[in-house]
């Protein structure tokens, strides 16, 4: 079995208002076209992935996003 | 046509455009055993002439063959970068290529119809070249020919095509037989070494039944010359998607003559024979200057080309005794004006390694650290290059969508102007990884990006007769010490010239601080004690001096060959002035970096001794 190294990508709870999140997060792409709102959602990547800048933990988060799972994830990498 | 009367460094577009090299038959067709060469270099480009003057100034004799009697048609590579010019100032050139390229650092993108932002290449003083120069391929390789038949030593063959190469690998007859087809029928020739110097579709390369791997891409481009008077910037205008050409790219530069050169992205579809027609291009340009100027400017069309590229390279770049160098070992993307200028990288790195295993200062090892150097330094280049075609040219729908994604946000929020690719342009690459790096002392710690490997970066300086001069004019054909004067720089210096200094082809820039009265003051009469020494008159294939000489400011060492004269140390004392020396190379007192022959770093000390210094060089030689 592979060892396990520290993940530098935090992925227990951290956000302070999840509810509220969730609703913004939806309410953002209230009345938008599919394509729109892919936009958007590529435009929230660009600027939340500058705020992190850790590259590493930037290659952890799109692991996780490919398989949507983090036990996936680390036995892809 | 017979030949007209020998180019000059004033020759025009058309002069140089319809100028013949008259083809001569060569005693060697009429020799009963092939003629013996040091060097022979197959392809009179930029790439090849630059590595021909460069033996020649190293005092090794060199011979250029060439299957044609022109020079570039059309303009080509026009963005020629301040590395290329550094070299090119070393071969006696920089200051012709300058006084008649268009400078440029700045660059603006667009999305659109809207500016997202300006970029500017060359944000800080203390330069003496541009980031860039834009001039016509067929002036750079002009006024390479016209240095190049300054030099005794250095013959080209027009109307020589080369049909066969052999290598001869056996005992003392090592070395390459070549076979040579001229208008007068075939001889043949021997070379110790070859340049392959020959071009993306090197015939040197399939004659050697060698591979070039990579990716090809499905996209064609326009490239229209347009010659106009049009009241706009000497800067690099690339846009995305512009309302004149809808989903494609735009990139504009400006040449000399009053020429502009636009490169329209056309698609894989598009037809090349139809879109290199005049009427089928005039509208393209009409509609660009609408956007651009506002209205439109009448012009002439110069030239017009339609082109596809690949990214690929050669696996190695050396095999046995030929040399692989610019676009026959290694294709790129034309974004990043990375093509001309590695391939003129490439040849100031196998110069003086030539030289100085030819002159026997050095084995055959050092000409194993060509590829070991300008492979990766080739792979970063497609990297970049690759990097860049995505990014202009979306593989996918998502991939567009993150593009577009980041155009728009690079209007307003900096970050995502870092994400925005429309060519990462060229700078030289660092040797990092370089086995003739020695690496920095344990314990030590240096400020700055003048690491072992790293290229030498120019800086203002004062020499001691007052005249201002810059760092990367001072440093000689030779191995280059900077040494900060103080401490104990004067025991360093004279340890170094001292009687056990028999190999060291070595200059020594002894390097004061501000203060002229400092007690860095430099001693007067001591710098002539060994300087110009290089340029003794005589030697073997010496270059004439005087007569036809290129238009170029004095250069200290640009015929000293260092490869040539063995022992002879020269100690040349100059004032940093305003301090960038100090601070690019984070010099301190008694502090050393020493300068390979090709301009790279290749060691430092905070306290070097002359044991360190000795064995920094012979590493840098290959020979431990």
């Amino acid at each position: 079995m592979k060892e396990l190294r520290p993940m530098p990508l935090v992925t227990t709870p951290n956000l302070s208002a999840p509810d509220d999140f969730y609703e913004a997060l939806i309410d953002a792409h209230r009345d938008l076209s599919t394509e729109e709102s892919h936009a958007l959602n590529a435009r929230l990547v660009l600027v939340l992935v500058n705020h992190v800048g850790d590259l590493d933990v930037l290659r952890e988060a799109l692991g996780i996003a490919r398989s949507g799972s983090r036990i996936q994830a680390r036995q892809g990498s | 046509m017979t030949a007209a009367a020998p180019l000059g460094y004033d020759a025009d577009g058309a002069r140089i455009q319809s100028h013949e090299f008259a083809w001569k038959r060569s005693a060697d067709q009429d020799a009963a055993q092939p003629a013996r060469h040091r060097v022979v270099v197959i392809g009179a480009g930029p790439v090849g002439l630059t590595l021909a003057i460069d033996l020649a100034q190293r005092g090794v004799p060199v011979l250029v063959l060439d299957s044609d009697c022109r020079l570039s048609t059309g303009s080509r590579a026009i963005c020629f970068a301040k590395r290329t010019l550094e070299i090119w100032d070393r071969l006696g050139v920089g200051d012709a290529m300058g006084a008649k390229g268009v400078r440029w650092n700045v660059g603006r993108v667009f999305f659109g119809d809207a500016q997202l932002y300006r970029f500017d290449l060359l944000p800080e003083a203390g330069h003496e070249r541009p980031a860039f120069i834009n001039l016509q391929q067929y002036y750079a390789e002009a006024f390479l020919a016209v240095r190049a038949a300054q030099l005794a030593n250095l013959e080209i063959r027009w109307k020589s095509r080369v049909h066969a190469i052999e290598s001869e690998d056996e005992g003392e007859g090592e070395g390459v037989l070549l076979g040579v087809d001229t208008p007068a029928g075939t001889y043949r020739l021997r070379a110790d070494y070859v340049a392959a110097c020959d071009g993306a579709r090197s015939p040197a390369r399939a004659l050697l039944g060698l591979e070039t791997r990579g990716r090809v891409f499905h996209d064609r481009f326009l490239i229209a010359d347009v010659r106009m008077q049009a009241d706009l910037p000497a800067e690099r205008w690339f846009w995305f998607d512009p309302p004149f050409h809808r989903h494609q790219s735009v990139l504009l530069h400006r040449q000399p003559d009053g020429v502009w050169r636009i490169d329209f992205q056309l698609g894989w579809d598009a037809d090349p024979d139809e879109e290199k027609k005049p009427e089928r291009i005039r509208p393209r340009v009409d509609a660009m200057m609408r956007q651009a100027l506002g209205h439109e400017v009448p012009f002439e069309l110069e030239w017009a080309s339609v082109y596809t590229f690949a990214c690929r390279r050669m696996e190695r770049f050396r095999h046995g005794r030929v040399f692989f160098a610019g676009d026959a070992a290694h294709g790129v993307s034309p974004f990043g004006a990375r093509g001309a200028n590695s391939g003129v990288q490439d040849a100031d790195n196998l110069g003086w390694k030539l030289a100085a295993v030819i002159a026997g200062h050095a084995g055959a090892a050092l000409l194993e650290t060509y590829g070991a150097e300008r492979e990766p330094a080739a792979d970063e280049n497609l990297l970049n290059s690759t990097r860049s075609t995505d990014f202009i040219t979306p593989k996918s729908e998502i991939s567009r969508m993150f593009r577009d994604a980041v155009l728009t946000l690079s209007r307003d929020l900096p970050f995502a102007r870092t994400l925005v690719n429309s060519g990462r342009l060229s700078v030289p690459a660092t040797l990092h990884a370089s086995p003739l790096n020695t690496p920095d002392v344990e314990g030590e710690s240096f400020e700055g990006r003048m690491a072992p490997g790293a290229p030498a970066s120019d800086a203002p300086l004062v020499r001691l007769d007052g005249r201002a001069s810059w760092l990367l004019r001072e440093l000689g054909a030779r191995f280059t010490l900077l040494l900060a004067a103080g401490g104990g720089s004067e025991a360093l210096a004279s340890g170094l010239a001292g009687p056990a200094g028999e190999a060291l082809p070595l200059r020594i820039l002894v390097v004061h601080g501000a203060d002229p009265g400092g007690e860095g003051k430099a001693p007067e009469g001591e710098s002539k004690a060994a300087e110009g020494e290089g340029n003794a008159p005589g030697g073997e294939g010496k270059a004439p001096e005087g007569a036809g000489a290129p238009p170029q400011r004095e250069r200290p060492g640009v015929t000293a060959d260092g490869a040539r004269a063995p022992g002879s140390v020269e100690a040349v004392h100059v004032r940093d002035a305003q301090g960038f020396v100090g601070r690019r190379y984070d010099l301190q007192c008694g502090g050393a970096v020493l300068i390979r022959p090709d301009l790279h770093v290749c060691a430092r000390w905070r306290a070097p001794d002359v044991d360190a210094i000795r064995a920094a060089i012979r590493r840098a030689l290959a020979s431990p």
